[in-house]
């Protein structure tokens, strides 16, 4: 039916939108109020999305379409908050390069909503130098950010370097989840 | 002298200044803490160390417990791995004076030399120590020294003792008379505390000199031994912050845009160098303290970080990536073309400069895992020093002598000391957390 379509569509982007009130840690889906931050009916004068007889889609700054914004495939992608990388790299994989392509169509479409890039880095190697790999880790992603249309000014980088791990072992595996780039929304 | 006195006030004063920030519970201060949480073991030592007895100190008139000097030489002497302390139960007597000292029972213990003295009291906190080593073959003396000093000052002196004795005997300065900045790390997230400490350097009257829930790094001392620099997370991001050890006032010297971190003295405590990526990534910059100007050194898109100066305070020595992995290099300290130094190992960052400066010490990865590295400037080759593979942030001591750095060690930080001949090991066991980062102190202001 095409209302339960557009309700799931309204979660969904509530889900992106209420993520804005604070750092969102984990990948669970919560449900969050129809009128997250931002307002999905565009109270704020932010047109974050509109409801329409397909589905929820969104909308660029001239108020034109963007489509397959945020339905099926995207919204995947956009519920990934992480981006990782290889060994010493701060190349984007092609996995990153599609989960940030997502969350760039969806600033595109959320004029009102910033984004912070939070850089990491596995253990290996001195803390300082890690510190300038995870920003660069960070700046990878903001230029793919920028390369889609993004004003920078609404692009924020802060690299933590090794300091935060999000796996706490010292092999291979812990090391690679936390060679990463958190996407936070403000 | 002041310095001490400051030092001397601040740990027994409870009231500390606080240090703003809304969110974070920051504490900046100089808390001290009853015991040691430090202990160092010697796990190699030289073959043949010097023999060497060290009779406990008379103690004469004494209503107040001071500590034993001989107790804190002793172990001095055995941590430098270069002496073999002779056990006190194996002692026949136990002589405070010249004249009662007979040297056929020293001998006969196989002492090539020994250390006797006494702590008189004067009353008024006024303690007189006094020391001398002998030459058991030779039945003389070389070296006698008196102190006076208030009790909370007699293990300073001790470590005096123990500099002017290994100097005597090894030929080069000692370094007990040290400190050694660190920092803690305790508990796990979301209740992790991180605390920067300063000990003696053997791990004695740790006070913590800041407390914070967001991560402390890269602690670095100044010339004169009364600050330190080191960088704070404490606004969710890196910012570098210098704060007097003396009375605990902090200075934010960098808090721009990006990253603020690696700061690192001038030998002349003038300038500050540090790494800042405001113009769009991370470039070497240098502080002047005084004018506070900043001059940008480097200008290349890879990273650039780790800056080091030169003891003649002419060049700094730093980490690149611009060859594609991490290399270090030279570049004068006014700015200029670097000059790549390593070319064996496929990372090298991390780079201190020897006292001397005829080496560099890093973190090489030389195909088994990160290991601390002494790069000679002479032929100009990167050696590995250690058999462990997750080092980080060597330093030297002040007397170029050994090597402190951090490793893991069943899945905590520890901290570890290797002689830069590599014939002395030390491990650094702390009680209480994780520990990383170690700084060791230049050499403090003599007592008269």
């Amino acid at each position: 039916m095409s209302n339960t379509k557009s309700l799931i569509g309204v979660l969904i982007l509530s889900l992106a939108v209420a993520a804005c009130g604070g750092r969102k840690k984990t990948d669970d889906l919560d449900v969050g109020s129809v009128n997250g931050v931002g307002g999905v009916a565009g109270d704020s004068g932010v047109a974050t999305g509109v409801i329409g007889a397909d589905g929820v889609y969104g909308t660029d700054i001239n108020g034109n379409r963007i489509t397959d914004g945020f339905n099926g495939k995207n919204a995947a992608l956009l519920s990934k908050r992480k981006v990782y990388f290889e060994y010493d790299s701060s190349a984007l994989t092609a996995e990153g390069q599609a989960i940030v392509q997502a969350h760039a169509e969806f600033l595109i479409g959320s004029p009102g909503v910033n984004v912070v890039l939070e850089g990491h880095t596995d253990e290996r190697g001195t803390r300082e130098y890690n510190l300038a790999l995870g920003e660069e880790r960070a700046k990878s992603v903001a230029s793919v950010l920028q390369a889609y249309g993004v004003g920078s000014n609404r692009i924020q980088e802060v690299s933590y370097g090794e300091e935060r791990p999000d796996a706490a072992g010292t092999d291979n595996a812990a090391y690679s989840l936390n060679r990463r780039v958190e996407i936070l929304y403000q | 002298m002041n310095m001490l006195k400051n030092f001397v006030s601040i740990l027994s004063n409870s009231k500390l200044p606080v240090v703003l920030l809304a969110l974070y519970s920051l504490c900046a201060s100089m808390i001290a803490t009853a015991n040691s949480n430090i202990v160092i073991e010697v796990t190699e030592g030289v073959d043949s160390g010097i023999p060497i007895a060290i009779v406990p100190f008379a103690f004469k008139g004494l209503g107040v417990n001071v500590d034993q000097p001989a107790e804190v030489v002793s172990s001095n002497l055995n941590l430098s791995g270069r002496f073999d302390v002779i056990a006190q139960n194996t002692y026949l007597n136990q002589p405070s004076d010249l004249e009662s000292v007979s040297f056929k029972d020293w001998r006969l213990i196989k002492a090539e030399y020994m250390v006797i003295g006494q702590i008189i009291d004067r009353g008024n906190n006024q303690f007189e120590v006094q020391y001398r080593l002998l030459d058991v073959f030779k039945e003389q003396q070389l070296l006698g020294r008196k102190y006076i000093v208030p009790a909370n000052l007699v293990r300073k002196v001790a470590h005096q003792i123990s500099d002017q004795v290994y100097e005597e005997l090894i030929g080069k300065p000692g370094a007990f008379d040290t400190k050694l900045a660190y920092v803690v790390v305790q508990g796990q997230p979301p209740n992790r505390k991180y605390l920067l400490q300063v000990s003696d350097s053997d791990g004695y009257n740790p006070q913590t000199a800041l407390t914070s829930v967001e991560p402390i790094l890269s602690p670095t001392w100044s010339p004169d031994g009364a600050k330190l620099a080191y960088v704070s997370f404490e606004a969710r991001r890196s910012m570098v912050i210098v704060q007097d050890i003396t009375n605990g006032s902090r200075q934010r010297i960098a808090e721009f845009k990006g990253i603020n971190s690696a700061p690192a003295w001038s030998p002349d405590g003038n300038r500050l160098a540090l790494t800042l990526s405001k113009d769009g990534n991370t470039e070497i910059y240098v502080y002047n303290m005084a004018s506070k100007q900043l001059q940008r050194i480097t200008n290349h898109s890879a990273v650039d970080t780790e800056p080091a100066w030169t003891p003649d305070g002419r060049s700094l020595v730093f980490s690149s990536g611009r060859s594609g992995n991490p290399q270090i290099y030279t570049v004068s300290a006014n700015g200029g073309t670097p000059q790549r130094l390593t070319f064996n190992g496929r990372y090298n960052a991390g780079a201190e400069v020897s006292p001397d400066g005829n080496y560099i010490v890093l973190i090489t990865d030389q195909g088994n895992g990160y290991q601390v590295g002494l790069y000679s400037m002479q032929d100009r080759t990167v050696r590995v020093i250690t058999d462990s593979r997750a080092d980080e942030s060597p330093s030297f001591s002040p007397n170029g002598d050994m090597i402190i750095y951090s490793t893991k060690r069943g899945g905590r930080n520890v901290m570890a000391a290797v002689s830069v001949d590599g014939q002395v090991q030390q491990t650094i066991e702390t009680r209480g957390g994780s520990v990383r980062e170690p700084a060791w102190s230049p050499y403090s202001r003599k007592l008269l």
